[in-house]
Parts: structure tokens; C-alpha cells; sequence
């Protein structure tokens, strides 16, 4: 047992994978002497070699690109991009390539590769750093998309991601790297890696949130406690696929959802929820479902993030609407 | 001119003008378009008769193979074909070069290779039909997919070399392991990001890969000028490996530069740039028109270098074949003909819910529901599946 911060829990994740399974590598910007510039490699080149945690030339497509070529030869690649915003260079082999392999070659040319990407804002950074570009992959057949948001799932869910025989893109709230701190039981079971969690039990109405906003929403659902408003929170976990297991169980006791992500709200992840719980359980929804999301512009000046990302305040408001409704 | 314009030195060296018609001084060539075998200083080897009927054989039936895929194509047996005449030589040649356990990257076009790579060219048909998007299994021949995405394969190509060195399988002297990559592109991929970016990784890593280039002039209707202004193998030593231009029509010379650029892969020496210098004689595909731009005089210009011509001439002048041997390839041919055509319209559509197969390793419970859920809606219609 050991107090932890997500980047050390991813840390001590991929360690482990790459003590388990040989054929694990580790490549990516930066990932090497330096530990990449959020230090989530730190110190594993040291111990596995160059071989293994591979620093490579600036730039992305060729990154994902011979990543592919690694996993048709065996390997299992975990790929870092450095920044949210740096993804886009590696898009067309992502998309065309990464997610295509097996469907193209009839299950005879697997893809078990990780893309890792520090996803989200609030670290006051220039332009490109502070993206959330997840829906792009999620709907993206051929991907898996997981998000974790605390020390305890980033240890976990990054061995089970790497164990996964499809590509999952990997999206790790960056602004929680070095932020809390929680309790690793390396002795645990595990969920399943494609699984939502209840992360609060709550009855007046449902707050689905991933990543960063985890965070945000457990924060609302404590301020809106002492209000006598009761909000069960569910942290999504993994996007594509989506569990809407626990999501429809929930909508079905309390009536009520709002769902929140940095994302722009348009086509983002929110979008999909709100239909599939439409779809799914209407006749238990007593009000639209809601969305508090980063708003439809391009990622602003850091100056002003805070105005664009959904914070407790804008979530309780939209809490509000949904109950006056 | 003014000084500064003078200090970078004299204009480029004339690239596309009538000194490079033929492919320019540096051209590797060891049988001249009419059929004279010559000899380089540095890329020559002794072949076996043998070797040079098998050459010879390949060609042809290599180019009965695309004569066939064509034919199919106009009678609306395949929604397209990527013709490869004309480039015949380059592929086999290359093909020829490799050992069992190298890898290959192929484009879409790469239909000799995959001849020479054992892949059953009925098998080829299926992504042209529409029947797949590729029908072989990539590991039984190390021959993989056809690549329809301009470049992307010469990333994985670099990165499978990147495995090989991992494995321990370059320079341990050893013929039978030490294994090589080839990555196939052409002059328009040339200009991708995705191939320059594995020119830097392969000669970051050191990686054991053959760049090899097609140049067949055209990226279907823009000549090479319009991708490069220095012949493509010179663009290698910016990268900071070797390049050779190779007369592509000459399968002599481009199996023994090929060769010769494996084996130093396979030793441990890094990647090479080999580009053959050849010419798309067809469409681009079958639904291009090269009548809009370019000129038959060029056409016939490269009918006179004909691959599979200038090796006849060798054989038949050197008593290495005769009439008996050409005309049971001729029926060899035809027999493959006859079992491509038959073959390709025996090939069974996909049922509709294979749709549904092998998106993921492992299926998602929502695609299982997506697939049952069709399936049911297919069941209210008759026979529908």
C-alpha cells in the first residue's frame, strides 16, 4: 500500500506491463533521459534500456506509424504524444491505419497498441496543449477510447489497456498528474478495463463525467450536499465503447442527467449519452437531458480557460435547470 | 545575377531535359534496352540460365496476370485494376532479391512482388472485386496488405525493421536470420510526409529497410517534375543513407542492386534508397484516361524498352531459350488466364452481416448489439441473409 499521484500510478502501470510482457515498448518525445516532459516514463529507460523505451525523432504520424510496424512484428507498442493538440500530425495513421489493421486482414494483423495523450486544460499553457480531441476516436470504429481520472485507475487501467489485443487511445487528464494523491493496493482486483463506475450514490439526479470533470463533479455534488440536493456522480471511464450500464440504471432511479467534459459540448461524448439514454429510457426522464462542456470555439488564451471549461458553478447551474424543469 | 545568386553556386544540374530521358549518368543497367548485357563496376553479378529463364517466366506471367485483371475490369468482373505494365522488371527483380524471411510493404500495385512472394494472384482480385479488403494472410509470405493510403506503408515498414533489430535478427552473420524489409512506394508517395518521415526514423534507428521507389513517371496525371527537382535518389544523402537509381526496365540490374541493398540492410548497415527508373505504360488505374495529359510519343518512346523484350533477345540470341520453352509459358499463361477469369467470377460476395466481423480483437457488446439488431431487421425480409 502506497499513497500515489496519477503520474506516478501510470508510472508505476507501465513498469509493471513492461516487467510482465517483454514485448512491451515504450516510445514517444522525450520519453527517454527525460522521462517525458510530464516525467510519466520517468526513470524507465534507465532500467529496460533504449531498446525498449525508445526517444524518437519529432514527429507524430511517424511515431504511430512505426509503432505499426512494431505491432505487426510482435510488439506492443505504448505510444506517448506529448500534448492533446500534437495528435492531429498522427491522425491519418490513427484513423486509417491503427484502427483498420484487424477489420482490413480479417483478424490476421492484430493492433494491441497504446496511444497515450495528456488530454484537458487548466494548466494556463499555450495554444495546442490543452485539447480534448476524444470524440474524434471514439467515433472512430476500430479504436477503443478509455479516460482514467484518478492514481488508482491510471495504475490499472494502463496495464490492462496495453494487455488489450485492439489499440486503445489512452487519455490521461494532465492537470491531475501531480495533483491528489490516493491509496494503491497493488494486491487488488480490478474492474474491467470497458466499464463505468458509480463514483457517488446519490438520488435527485445524475452527473456522468470523465477524466478531468471527475473531479469537478464530485466537488458539485459535495457543494450541492450541503444545499440537501443528493447527485450520484458516474465516472465514464472508458468512452468507446461506452458502458451505459450504470448510466441508464441511474437515469432510471433519479430521472435527471447532466453529463460534463472539457470537450466542445457539439458532437462531443455528451451528445452520444444524451441519445442512447433517449433511446434507452425515456419514459424515466423527467427533464431533457443536459450538457456542460467546453464551449463551441477553439481552445481560448489561458488567461481565460477558467470561462471555458465547465467548472462547479456552470455544473450546479445546469443541476438547477434540470430540476426546475 | 547577382552575387548572392552566385555564391550558392551554378543552376542545378539539368534534371529532366534530354540527359535524363534515358535515367541520367548514374543509371545502374546491366541489359540494355536491346537486350546487350553490360557490366557496372559495382552492381554485377554472374546469373544461372536458370535464373534467367525464371526471370523471364515471372515477367510474363506477371503480365498475363494484369493483361487478365484488365480484361475482367472492362467486362465488369472488377470494379477497378492498378495496371503495373511496364513495370514488370522492377517488381520482379525486387521480388526475386528478397529471402524467406525479409518482409514486404507493398502499394496497390505491387502484383509481381506478390508473385514472387508466393501469394496466389486470384487472391489479389478480391480488394479490386470488392469482395475484401485483402485476402491473404500477411504472415504465410511476410507479404503485406495492399496499402490504398498514399505512403502510410513505409512507416510500417520502418517500424517492422525496428522489430527485426530487436529480435536480434540483423548482422549476426547468419544467412538464414539476418532478414531485411522492403518498402514499396512510388514517385508520387515521394512527396508524403509519411515517406520522408520513415526516410528519418529508418536512418535514426539505423533500421533494416529498402526504400524501393517505382518512379514510373506519373502519379496519375502529374509528371515527376511536379513532385521533385532532383532525380528521387539523390534525395537519400539529405537523409543520410545511400541512393541508386536503377534502370527498372532491366530486371538484371534491379535484382542485383536490390540484392546488394538487402544484404546491407540485413548486415546491419541501415537503409537504402533504391529507385527504379521506369514507366507507368498504362492508365493509373482503369478509370484513368492518360489521353488527357500525356503524349503517345512519350509512350512509344518507352515501348522501345520494353522489360520482358530486351530479356527475350538475350535469351533467344544466347540459346537460352527456344521456341518450345516460349510457347509452353505461352500455355502456362493461358492456363492461369483461364483459372484467374473463372476463378474471380466464382468469388462469393461477403454475406451482409459479415459487416460486422473483426472490427475488434475482442467485439464490443454494443457492435454485438448493432450486428443482432440488423440481423433481425434482415430477418423480416426474405432470404435477405
Amino acid at each position: 500500500m502506497s499513497r500515489i499521484t496519477l503520474a506516478k500510478g501510470l508510472n508505476a502501470g507501465l513498469r509493471k506491463a513492461m516487467e510482465d510482457d517483454p514485448k512491451v515498448l515504450v516510445m514517444g518525445e522525450d520519453v527517454g533521459k527525460l522521462g517525458g516532459v510530464f516525467r510519466i516514463t520517468d526513470g524507465l529507460q534507465k532500467d529496460f534500456g533504449e531498446d525498449r523505451v525508445i526517444d524518437s525523432p519529432l514527429a507524430e504520424s511517424g511515431i504511430v506509424g512505426t509503432a505499426v510496424g512494431l505491432a505487426l512484428r510482435g510488439y506492443r507498442p505504448v505510444v506517448e504524444i506529448q500534448f492533446d493538440g500534437f495528435v492531429y500530425p498522427a491522425y491519418d495513421q490513427i484513423v486509417c491505419q491503427v484502427a483498420k489493421m484487424h477489420y482490413r486482414s480479417k483478424g490476421r494483423s492484430p493492433m494491441p497498441m497504446v496511444i497515450r495523450i495528456p488530454f484537458g486544460g487548466g494548466i494556463g499553457a499555450v495554444e495546442h496543449h490543452s485539447e480534448s480531441p476524444e470524440a474524434q476516436f471514439a467515433h472512430t470504429p476500430g479504436l477503443k477510447v478509455v479516460a482514467c481520472s484518478n492514481p488508482v485507475d491510471g495504475y490499472w487501467m494502463i496495464q490492462q489497456a496495453i494487455a488489450s489485443d485492439d489499440p486503445v487511445v489512452f487519455l490521461e487528464p494532465k492537470r491531475q498528474y501531480h495533483a491528489d494523491k490516493a491509496e494503491l493496493d497493488e494486491t487488488a482486483t480490478p474492474e474491467p478495463l470497458f466499464t463505468s463506475r458509480v463514483v457517488r450514490r446519490g438520488t435527485d439526479a445524475t452527473v456522468v463525467a470523465y477524466g478531468p470533470t471527475v473531479k469537478t463533479a464530485m466537488a458539485a455534488a459535495e457543494a450541492a450536499a450541503t444545499d440537501g440536493t443528493s447527485l450520484e456522480v458516474i465516472d465514464l471511464r472508458t468512452l468507446s465503447p461506452l458502458d451505459m450500464g450504470p448510466v441508464l440504471e441511474s437515469v432510471r432511479r433519479t430521472g435527471r442527467l447532466v453529463v460534463c467534459h472539457e470537450a466542445h459540448v457539439n458532437l462531443g461524448m455528451g451528445a452520444e449519452v444524451a441519445a442512447r439514454v433517449t433511446e434507452e429510457c425515456f419514459y424515466s426522464l423527467e427533464a431533457p437531458v443536459l450538457r456542460v462542456g467546453g464551449f463551441d470555439t477553439p481552445y481560448p488564451a489561458s488567461r481565460i480557460e477558467e470561462d471555458f471549461l465547465p467548472d462547479l458553478d456552470r455544473l450546479l447551474d445546469a443541476v438547477d435547470r434540470s430540476l426546475a424543469f | 545575377m547577382s552575387q548572392s545568386r552566385e555564391a550558392f553556386g551554378p543552376d542545378l544540374v539539368e534534371v529532366f531535359g534530354p540527359s535524363q530521358r534515358d535515367g541520367g549518368p548514374d543509371l545502374v543497367q546491366l541489359l540494355t534496352p536491346e537486350g546487350e548485357r553490360t557490366h557496372h563496376p559495382e552492381f554485377d553479378l554472374d546469373f544461372s540460365a536458370d535464373q534467367l529463364r525464371g526471370f523471364y517466366r515471372d515477367m510474363v506471367l506477371t503480365r498475363r496476370i494484369d493483361t487478365e485483371a484488365t480484361a475482367l475490369q472492362r467486362h465488369g468482373e472488377l470494379g477497378i485494376w492498378a495496371q503495373l505494365l511496364g513495370q514488370e522488371a522492377a517488381q520482379i527483380g525486387a521480388g526475386r532479391a528478397l529471402r524467406p524471411q525479409d518482409y514486404v510493404f507493398p502499394t496497390y500495385r505491387e502484383h509481381g512482388v506478390a508473385w514472387c512472394r508466393g501469394v496466389d494472384p486470384l487472391d489479389l482480385l478480391g480488394l479490386f472485386r470488392g469482395v475484401d479488403h485483402g485476402a491473404w494472410d500477411p504472415r504465410e509470405n511476410n507479404f503485406g496488405l495492399y496499402t490504398i493510403v498514399i505512403g502510410a506503408q513505409a512507416l510500417h515498414a520502418t517500424g517492422y525493421a525496428m522489430g527485426i533489430q530487436r529480435d536480434g535478427a540483423v548482422g549476426t552473420g547468419d544467412p538464414d536470420r539476418d532478414a531485411a524489409v522492403v518498402a514499396h512506394f512510388g514517385d508520387g508517395a515521394s512527396s508524403q510526409g509519411d515517406v520522408n518521415e520513415a526516410f528519418i526514423f529508418a536512418a535514426s534507428y539505423n533500421a533494416p529497410v529498402v526504400f524501393f521507389c517505382q518512379n514510373n513517371q506519373w502519379a496519375i496525371s502529374e509528371p515527376i517534375e511536379r513532385q521533385s527537382r532532383i532525380p528521387l535518389y539523390q534525395r537519400a544523402l539529405g537523409f543520410g543513407f545511400p541512393g541508386v537509381r536503377v534502370d527498372g526496365n532491366d530486371v538484371l540490374a534491379t535484382y542485383a542492386v536490390t540484392q546488394a541493398a538487402l544484404q546491407r540492410a540485413r548486415e546491419g548497415s541501415g537503409p537504402t534508397l533504391v529507385e527504379a527508373y521506369t514507366y507507368r505504360m498504362g492508365a493509373h488505374t482503369t478509370t484513368d484516361d492518360p489521353t488527357r495529359y500525356r503524349l503517345s510519343d512519350d509512350v512509344e518512346h518507352w515501348k522501345l524498352k520494353d522489360p520482358i523484350a530486351r530479356l527475350e533477345v538475350y535469351l533467344r540470341r544466347n540459346g537460352l531459350v527456344d521456341d518450345d520453352f516460349v510457347a509452353d509459358l505461352k500455355v502456362e499463361g493461358d492456363d492461369l488466364g483461364h483459372r484467374l477469369r473463372e476463378g474471380c467470377k466464382a468469388l462469393a460476395d461477403p454475406k451482409a452481416l459479415d459487416l460486422f466481423a473483426h472490427v475488434y480483437a475482442e467485439e464490443t457488446e454494443e457492435l454485438r448489439h448493432q450486428r443482432e439488431g440488423y440481423a433481425a431487421y434482415l430477418d423480416t425480409f426474405e432470404g435477405a441473409r
